[in-house]
């Protein structure tokens, strides 16, 4: 049977959402599920992951060493607990994707990146040439399976279950020649989350500047929903990297997707696809984006924007 | 200093690329095929950093068939000093590719390596995190900012929650992200200085290391399709669309 530990993300106090997604992907696998909270001052994070359903156990690894996720610390900690399991998990995430090949390396195996299905345990789907193919991967017999988990092709585990929490310490004791020096985040943290959230306005280089995006964030506020944009529009200044949507930036998977200003290249596409309806205005009625779209409206997004707020009231 | 950096031949960022009928691959044939955007990136900040006096060689090292010679030129004629061909029968997937890639490390005993944060083809963002894993150096990935100072590199990452700074000592791994620089376009002239310059080949059957375990690639399929949406033709159409399927 399969023993699966899935590595937690977090920031220090809450779990990040991207690890109830690690375990419906480990449900799909199927076995017993382990969480490891590795950090410093981590008790309320690995009770919160002890509540997920489906989950065995936490192992929580609390190190001074391990007060932020830097690969080169966390990766040999991670790899001294996969002694006890046939499946390592991480998110697909920037956090996942830095450590867990890391780890795999430390384990002499190739890592499974961005698995959006379960066909057994040890066969994967996966997407290559930013989403343009799908392929099966297997691993070799009696290989561990480490593996990022393309977290919009998951749902999220429900909390509802009480999992023991066993404490471990620290095996190694830190690379050295790695130093954490500061978080500057880019949202004002009063948005919902672009990652989680059910409805996302996305804005591309037709916004001309960061000044005029704000009509993108003034219509989002009023529907509550979170702000995104494509490679253009943070290339240009617009706004923050971390609203990148695609391929090289965030993949996403939100009930309604609106593209203001979005041509829809390929990168970006690739970033929405799992969305459930995607809106695009676009003045150019050619735009790629309109193959994709569930709903699409050619016109100026500067005067179809306020006409929907009209509309809405 | 001398900087390594990698370089994987890939089809090329435009091109639309589709499933072969039998399932058995991805068309490539007659396909443009380019540097790995990334990769451009981290040559790009690798010749910026030679420029400004902290570096004295730029060397770039692709693995795969004769066929990545051609982007080896292209990266000579971007400016790199030297290139090394590790010469393999097809395609081999991270792991190994990070062994070789150690091997050329020890070798040639950079302050720094700079590679790509992931290939545009498999899409693995792997080679870098295994590379200084087995060299167990530091990484600095997704790097949108480098600043040297003596022994030690500044780096500022993309991540989820915005920008990440690090220190990292030398040497040590750096994969890009897109917004590190804007790589340069290379010049005609600077295409036939290129061609004077020295390309090395290796056998990677010399370099004493093992492919394996490789994941077992089994059938391609296309993505699958959406359903083909509909035009509407003012925001009130749009709005009473959205309403009538419980979305707004
Ligand atoms: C390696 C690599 C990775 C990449 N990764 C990503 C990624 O993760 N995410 C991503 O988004 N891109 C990515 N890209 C870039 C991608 O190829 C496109 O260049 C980018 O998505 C274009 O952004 P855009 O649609 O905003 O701009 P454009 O392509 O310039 O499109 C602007 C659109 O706005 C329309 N428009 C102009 N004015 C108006 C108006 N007033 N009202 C309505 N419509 C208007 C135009 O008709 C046009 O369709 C990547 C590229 C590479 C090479
Ligand atoms: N065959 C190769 N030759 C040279 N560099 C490579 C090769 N494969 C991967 N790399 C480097 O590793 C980076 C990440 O690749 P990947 O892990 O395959 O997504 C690329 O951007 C390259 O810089």
């Amino acid at each position: 049977m399969s023993k699966i530990l899935i590595v937690a993300e977090h920031d220090g106090s809450a779990l990040n959402i991207s690890t109830a997604k690690c375990v419906s992907c480990a449900q799909a696998i199927g076995g017993d599920i382990d969480i490891a909270v590795l950090g410093q001052g981590i008790d309320a994070v690995a009770a919160e992951a002890a509540k997920l359903n489906g989950v065995n156990r936490v192992v929580s690894v609390s190190a001074a060493q391990l007060e932020h996720p830097l690969a080169a610390n966390w990766a040999p900690e991670v790899a001294a607990l996969a002694d006890d399991y046939t499946h390592l998990l991480g998110p697909s995430t920037t956090f996942g994707k830095d450590l867990m090949p890391r780890v795999a390396a430390l384990l002499g195996v190739n890592q499974f990146s961005d698995v959006m299905e379960v066909q057994d345990d040890g066969s994967f789907k996966r997407p290559i040439y930013a989403g343009n193919a799908i392929i099966e991967v297997r691993a070799p017999e009696g290989t561990k399976v480490v593996m990022t988990v393309r977290t919009a092709s998951w749902s999220q585990a429900e909390a509802g279950g009480s999992a023991d929490v066993e404490s471990r310490e620290a095996s190694t004791g830190g690379a050295g020649h790695t130093r954490w020096v500061g978080l500057q985040s880019g949202g004002d943290g009063e948005r919902p989350d672009l990652q989680s959230a059910p409805m996302v306005v996305s804005g591309g280089r037709a916004l001309g500047s960061a000044e005029k995006f704000e009509v993108i964030y003034q219509f989002a506020d009023k529907l509550g929903a979170a702000v995104g944009a494509s490679r253009a529009a943070v290339d240009a200044g617009y706004v923050p990297n971390d609203m990148q949507v695609g391929q090289t930036g965030k993949i996403i998977a939100p009930d309604l997707y609106w593209a203001f200003g979005i041509s829809g290249a390929i990168q970006h596409i690739t970033g929405i696809k799992d969305a459930g309806t995607i809106v695009a205005v676009n003045k150019d009625a050619e735009a790629p984006i309109f193959e994709v779209a569930d709903i699409g409206l050619v016109g100026d997004l500067f005067t179809v924007i306020p006409e929907i707020e009209e509309q809405l009231g | 200093m001398k900087i390594l950096v990698g370089i994987k031949r890939v089809v090329d960022y435009n091109v639309r690329v589709r499933v072969l009928p039998d399932g058995s691959g991805v068309d490539t044939d007659g396909v443009k095929m380019s540097v790995n955007p990334f990769d451009e990136i981290a040559l790009e900040e690798a010749l910026r950093i030679k420029e400004a006096g902290n570096a004295e060689e730029v060397v770039v090292v692709s693995a795969g068939g004769d066929e990545c010679q051609q982007q080896l030129r292209t990266g000579l004629a971007m400016g790199a000093d030297r290139a090394i061909q590790i010469r393999t029968d097809g395609p081999i997937q991270p792991l190994a590719a990070a062994r070789a890639l150690l091997k050329i490390v020890e070798r040639e005993e950079p302050g720094l390596v700079i590679l790509g944060k992931q290939a545009i083809d498999d899409d693995n963002n792997q080679t870098g995190q295994m590379l200084a894993a087995l060299w167990d150096r530091p990484q600095a990935t997704f790097a949108s900012k480098v600043v040297l100072d003596g022994d030690k590199a500044t780096v500022t990452r993309e991540v989820d929650a915005g920008l990440e700074t690090i220190e990292v000592d030398l040497p040590a791994v750096i994969t890009t992200d897109l917004r590190l620089n804007e790589p340069r376009f290379v010049k005609l002239p600077d295409i036939m200085k290129a061609k004077r310059k020295p390309l090395d080949t290796v056998e990677f059957g010399e370099l004493g290391v093992e492919t394996g375990p490789d994941l077992q690639i089994g059938s391609h399929s296309p993505p699958p399709q959406r359903q083909k949406g509909i035009m509407v033709d003012s925001a009130e159409a749009l709005v009473k669309e959205l309403k009538n399927r419980g979305l707004l």
